[in-house]
């Protein structure tokens, strides 16, 4: 049997009172696609950094590939695609030339790595921008040539730190789209992300890091089922009775906000809009609004921890997650 | 490949990027030269009259060593922007990051860095020819001198990587652009070191920039400036010793730097 792309245990890293690592555990499985999930400075990139020999940690314990990262360094890096946070290329040189470079680099003959650059550039929709200086590239090309870049010897195990951080959704969704192909050609991904949707979307297996810790791990849904499902949130208009509105329609009343929560079930958050826009057609009730609320990376951490993400001084960081996901059911949901 | 032929094709293509970055951009190298130019019309043409050099002789022959010595201690900036620059942009991270030899990288900075200022150097020298410079220590000795100043600029190369490891940001670029000059000053590059207060001129004899500008004084044939000494008599041995002591003290510290990158 083949070694484990990935196995960690008990790794710390401090950085002066910084602990960014803190005993922190993770075994990442053939084929699949790992996500960290955790807030701003939760340690996300020095375990990446760590796993890809950049960085050294104080104790603990890393195997990439069946490989030590301080023994066997350079066998890691041959297993591995390290794509980082910022994005790491020539910005002199053109789109191809980077990917030649890198591949060359890699042990590749000439002639081999301009056809898998030209493979990448075409799987990656940069064709037409191969021979431009990447600093005429939009972000989201970058990205993009970035990830090409760290596939150019196809890896067992590409690192993927926030790769969709300060995109816009379209550039997101051919991130995503273009992880979901380097998975179904066999290689294995371990991407970070704060963003609970893109694990969802992405992930076959979720670690929740928070404080360099492993504060829960499993599959999205049996993650989002323990931090609480879906929640369809209904804005009764003035003069209608919120606490008889909340009963009829299986929910709790906010009488200050004139709302009424209904939690959704196991069906998801879909199906318990349709049952309240149900219920109020039955009912005859017209209300200002209905909202599904998905739970936020704040909420996340609220459950599992009992405190929000917070930063190093220990305040609680507002930014730290993606505000509420409003979805259309909005207007849909009028009656 | 043997681990030698391997590290010797990975620096090689790390030097063909570093070209193409002069290529693509070529105005860091012409501006460098033409900097030098502007000294030489500076101090040869606009100051020179009123320099007398001890011993006799000609300033702009005197000069112009000077000036090739100093052109090759300016190429610590190029040097050490360009790794201030890629470790910025997360380029030396990603090379890190590479089943590559440690010594790949710096090695293919300094084939490129060498080579440029090779062309840097062979310029200065046909424009010295043109404005009346000569050469007059024989084919032997006018190579030899070629050779002690790009081993000046190695040595330099190397203070170059570890600057651009460690100082970050364009506050430590900007003082070592500063800094350099008082470092130019303070040799044999402009004046002779007999004509400065006693003190001074020992600190500037015996600096190393010194010791590669006399060196090419003396086997180009020019007029040196010196009426004999220690250094004077060996500035030949000094030119080869003084790059070979920074090379020693600097190469385990930008070992050390490139280690420091994994804290
Ligand atoms: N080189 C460094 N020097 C000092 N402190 C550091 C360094 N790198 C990281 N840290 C600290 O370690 C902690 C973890 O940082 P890390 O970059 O791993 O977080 P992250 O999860 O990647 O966050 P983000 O989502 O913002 O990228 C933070 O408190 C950070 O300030
Ligand atoms: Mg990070």
């Amino acid at each position: 049997m083949p070694a484990p792309p990935l196995t960690a245990r008990g790794l710390h890293k401090r950085y002066g009172e910084t602990t960014a690592l803190d005993g922190f555990d993770l075994e990442v499985e053939a084929g699949a696609v790992h996500a960290l999930l955790g807030p701003n400075g939760a340690g996300k990139s020095t375990a990446v950094g760590v796993f890809a020999t950049l960085t050294r940690c104080d104790a603990g314990e890393v195997r990439v590939a069946g490989h030590d990262v301080r023994r066997d360094a350079v066998a890691v890096r041959a297993a591995i695609g390290l794509v980082g946070q910022g994005t790491a290329l020539d910005e002199v040189l053109h789109g191809r030339e980077n990917l030649v470079m890198f591949g060359r680099l890699h042990g590749m003959a000439r002639q081999a790595a301009r056809e898998r650059a030209d493979e990448l550039l075409e799987a990656f929709g940069l064709a037409d921008a191969a021979d431009r200086k990447v600093s005429t590239y939009s972000g989201g090309m970058r990205r993009r040539l970035d990830i090409a870049a760290g596939l150019i010897r196809r890896p067992a195990l590409l690192f993927l730190d926030e790769p969709t951080t300060g995109l816009d959704p379209r550039a997101r969704n051919e991130v995503w789209q273009a992880v979901r192909e380097i998975v179904a050609a066999g290689t294995t991904v371990l991407l970070t992300t704060q963003y609970l949707d893109e694990a969802d979307q992405l992930a076959d297996r979720v670690t929740v890091i928070d404080h360099g810790r492993v504060v829960a791990e499993g599959s999205p849904g049996g993650l989002k089922r323990r931090m609480g499902g879906d929640r369809v949130l209904v804005t009764a208009p003035l003069g209608v009775d919120v606490e008889a509105l909340a009963s009829s329609l299986g929910g709790v009343a906010e009488p200050g906000l004139r709302q009424v929560v209904v939690e959704a079930g196991p069906e998801g958050g879909a199906a318990a809009v349709t049952a309240v826009v149900r219920a109020l057609d039955t009912e005859g009730v017209v209300v200002d609004d209905i909202l599904l609320r998905r739970p936020t990376l704040d909420e996340v951490f609220l459950s599992l921890t009992g405190t929000g993400p917070t930063t190093e001084a220990g305040v609680p960081v507002p930014g730290a997650s993606r505000p509420a996901e409003l979805h259309p059911a909005t207007e849909g949901g009028r009656s | 490949m043997t681990a030698v032929a391997a590290t010797l094709r990975q620096s090689w293509i790390i030097t063909l990027r570093d070209l193409k970055h002069w290529q693509r951009e070529p105005w860091t190298p012409v501006f460098s030269v033409l900097f030098s130019v502007m000294l030489v019309l500076m101090f040869g043409y606009l100051l020179g009259g009123a320099i007398t050099i001890p011993g006799g002789g000609d300033y702009l022959p005197y000069l112009l060593p000077g000036i090739f010595a100093l052109s090759m201690m300016f190429g610590i900036e190029a040097t050490m922007t360009a790794v201030a620059n890629d470790t910025k942009k997360g380029v030396t991270d990603r090379f890190r990051a590479l089943p590559i030899s440690g010594a790949a990288v710096p090695l293919g900075r300094a084939g490129a860095d060498l080579l440029n200022s090779a062309v840097e150097l062979t310029v200065l020298l046909v424009g010295g020819v043109l404005i009346g410079w000569r050469a007059t220590g024989g084919v032997g000795g006018t190579l030899l001198a070629v050779a002690l100043l790009l081993w000046f600029r190695f040595a330099m190369l190397v203070i170059g990587v570890f600057l651009g490891l460690t100082i970050r940001g364009e506050g430590g670029v900007t003082a070592v652009q500063v800094l350099v000059w008082p470092a130019g000053f303070l040799s044999n590059a402009f004046v002779a070191p007999e004509s400065m207060p006693a003190w001074l001129g020992l600190v500037a004899e015996w600096s190393p920039l010194s010791a590669t500008a006399a060196a090419c004084r003396q086997l180009f044939g020019n007029p040196t400036g010196a009426s004999g000494g220690f250094v004077a008599d060996n500035a030949v041995l000094l030119a080869v010793l003084w790059p070979a002591v920074l090379v020693a003290v600097f190469t385990p510290l930008t070992a050390r730097a490139y280690r420091r990158l994994a804290r």
